[in-house]
């Protein structure tokens, strides 16, 4: 059974002319606003206990309004939002504190505002000190508070206990990184207890982290609603396409399960791309530990392009990125290619990786981002699996080539 | 409605003591500004009034009878006035609460009406202290009137500055315009001078003003030792009543639009 289903919700905001024919529309008139704004538009899903459910979107698709709808602060214009057990909204750490009250105090006071019996937080207290880590600063006004113990303070009352439904807009990005890591734990822990999380982010790693499901929004309506790893690749070729008209998405999934997207404006495509043993020239489809291995792209000019950057990024099964970079960054020119010319790029480099399976993507576009000119965009455009052959076992995703040196019998 | 503000009694509470500690934090004198404040103002108003203008209470033989009147008419119209100013812009005052937690809205005009009720209580106790003191006057039985003023006051001014509290949201201009009808309103209320100075012509606009009544509850009590008029009384309490109503109905049809505005 979903915890949380959101049916066909719609919000729309009314701007109307006077005073008088706002309140006219509360009591039954039928007044026409002047002008109105549609921020979600017919938005349905469900979540189901221990499932993580990110959204996200560019600034203003709605994903703060949607966040809104479910936490209740805000009604729906139409659609049914049914939340099943205790939801606990994160929208904005330190949202109802009083800057002259102590941590202590304000556990009560804030705790009082997220609706926690007095009881309940007498209990809470000392495990909400304790996560927060603010030390002696906890029986002190929180004015005196920097930013990140305002934040660990404010996390720590807000997670006190385990919701059925927990709401997160974009907070799990504050502090440093260390409290980060504790944060994403105790929400992890959550989704394994049976919270059913909704997360909206923009950090996309905090996505192929923590989220089963993805839905990406755009100007209010549900644009692709799907696994992480297809939806963030779509989101971020879409990002592309804002600053290239031309531009056409292909997705699809390869016998691995790995997906395989490609975009751009093609000016230039890659005709071929191979990942070659450095010795044999051969193809390789499992390489070893510490093998040397190349990777050739052979692309070809559709038009003239008068500048090229080519970029290579090799991600993990979850998606992380392990290395990337591109000619800009080496220092690699490459300049004035005619419509019809060849270009070949040999990328020679030693597999430091653990075993695993990888991806790798490669990019054709004008300058070092690929916002600016996309000719060309892939996403696991191959994919190879990494065996450990003659190391000793080792585990994560890079071979550190360590050396243990052991001194017995010190005095 | 009325169910779930209790379950969020304490934030009400935590919250009334924390506007006080606002009050006080990072002051020297801290709670000595209640007799200070008070004091200030009626030795202003006595100085220009009483000894530049020789404006003088008929029929009082006490010699700090002007001090009394004053005081006595300041402490009703701050309950009045602190009320309702505050509740106009309470709501956009606390709009970022609004927007991200779920908590019966209507406990933000109740913290007011709250720390106000503190605020008039100790300024009371102020005023008690000032009479006893300097003047040599003590309370009598008529003071007992002074909680049915307060509760009057109080219907008064949270009907009217909830209902434009709700409406502020909606269009700013309200609260702009409101201090300024505040300020007539004292001007028009006999607080610094006396009703009987006021010119014939004009005593038609003090009978329609409902806090004339209200004030005069403190007045009388204070500085005659009289009872109120019970009769006197009914016309502010109804439209205290009415007020109280309507800023519900109000708020109530408001509510779905409210966050939508902050």
């Amino acid at each position: 059974m979903a915890l949380l289903s959101v049916d066909r919700v719609s919000k729309r905001y009314a701007i109307y002319g006077s005073l008088v024919s706002r309140i006219g529309s509360w009591f039954g008139a039928s007044v026409m606003p002047v002008s109105e704004f549609w921020a979600n538009r017919e938005i349905s899903f469900d979540v189901a206990p221990g499932e993580a459910l990110a959204l996200i979107g560019q600034n203003g698709a709605g994903k703060s309004t949607l966040l809104k709808m479910i936490t209740g602060t805000v009604r729906p214009s139409s659609g049914r939002v049914a939340a099943h057990g205790r939801v606990s909204a994160i929208l904005e750490l330190g949202v109802g504190f009083n800057l002259e009250l102590t941590g202590r105090q304000n556990i009560f006071h804030a705790g009082g505002l997220m609706g926690h019996s007095q009881a309940e937080l007498e209990r809470l207290a000392p495990q909400i000190e304790d996560f927060a880590e603010v030390g002696e600063h906890f029986d002190q006004p929180v004015r005196t508070y920097s930013s990140g113990m305002m934040a660990r303070l404010a996390f720590a009352l807000a997670t006190a206990t385990r919701p059925d439904i927990l709401i997160i807009d974009e907070v799990l990005s504050v502090g440093d990184s260390y409290f980060q890591h504790k944060s994403f734990d105790r929400v992890r822990a959550f989704k394994e207890a049976g919270t059913a999380i909704i997360l909206v982010t923009h950090g996309l790693a905090d996505v192929r982290a923590l989220c089963d499901r993805v839905i990406l929004l755009d100007k209010g309506a549900v644009l692709k609603d799907g696994p992480p790893d297809e939806v963030v690749d779509y989101y971020n070729a879409l990002i592309a396409e804002r600053e290239n008209a031309k531009l056409t998405i292909e997705q699809r999934r390869t016998k691995g399960g790995w997906l395989h997207s490609r975009s751009g404006s093609y000016e230039i495509v890659t005709e071929t791309l191979d990942l070659l043993d450095r010795e044999s020239r051969q193809p390789v489809a499992t390489a070893t530990v510490g093998q040397k291995l190349a990777l050739k792209i052979r692309a070809t000019a559709n038009e003239d392009v008068p500048r090229l950057v080519v970029g290579v990024m090799l991600r993990d099964r979850t998606g992380h990125v392990v290395w990337g970079t591109n000619t800009w960054h080496t220092g690699d020119h490459i300049v004035d290619v005619r419509a019809g010319g060849r270009v070949e790029v040999n990328v020679a480099f030693t597999c430091t990786l653990g075993p695993g399976s990888y991806g790798l993507a490669v990019a054709l576009s004008a300058s070092d981002t690929h916002l600016e000119k996309n000719y060309e965009w892939q996403d696991n455009a191959i994919v190879f699996d990494v065996v450990n052959a003659d190391r000793p076992y080792f585990i994560g995703t890079s071979e550190l080539d360590a050396d243990f040196t052991i001194t017995k019998d010190l005095d | 409605m009325f169910k779930s503000l209790w379950t969020f009694r304490h934030f009400i509470m935590s919250s009334i003591r924390a506007d006080m500690r606002n009050r006080f934090a990072r002051s020297r004198l801290g709670a000595m500004w209640f007799i200070l404040h008070p004091l200030a103002q009626a030795l202003i108003f006595s100085i220009v009034l009483a000894e530049v203008l020789g404006a003088r209470l008929e029929g009082v033989e006490i010699e700090a009878a002007y001090p009394i009147y004053l005081l006595s008419g300041l402490a009703a119209w701050t309950l009045f006035s602190e009320i309702l100013t505050r509740s106009v812009g309470i709501f956009i005052e606390q709009a970022s609460v609004l927007k991200k937690i779920t908590f019966p809205r209507l406990s933000l005009p109740i913290i007011v009406w709250g720390s106000a009720m503190v605020n008039h209580l100790l300024l009371l106790a102020a005023i008690l202290v000032i009479f006893a003191v300097m003047f040599g006057q003590y309370p009598n039985a008529a003071w007992l009137a002074i909680p049915l003023g307060m509760a009057l006051i109080s219907m008064l001014a949270f009907g009217l500055g909830v209902f434009l509290g709700v409406l502020n949201v909606f269009s700013r201009d309200v609260a702009q315009v409101m201090t300024v009808v505040v300020q007539l309103w004292f001007w028009i209320t006999p607080i610094v001078y006396p009703r009987s100075i006021v010119p014939e012509g004009y005593q038609a606009i003090i009978d329609l003003n409902p806090m004339v009544p209200l004030v005069t509850i403190y007045q009388d009590a204070m500085l005659y030792g009289a009872w109120p008029d019970p009769r006197a009384l009914i016309v502010p309490a109804t439209i205290g009543v009415v007020a109280v109503a309507l800023s519900f109905v109000v708020f109530r049809r408001a509510s779905a639009d409210l966050v939508d505005a902050l």
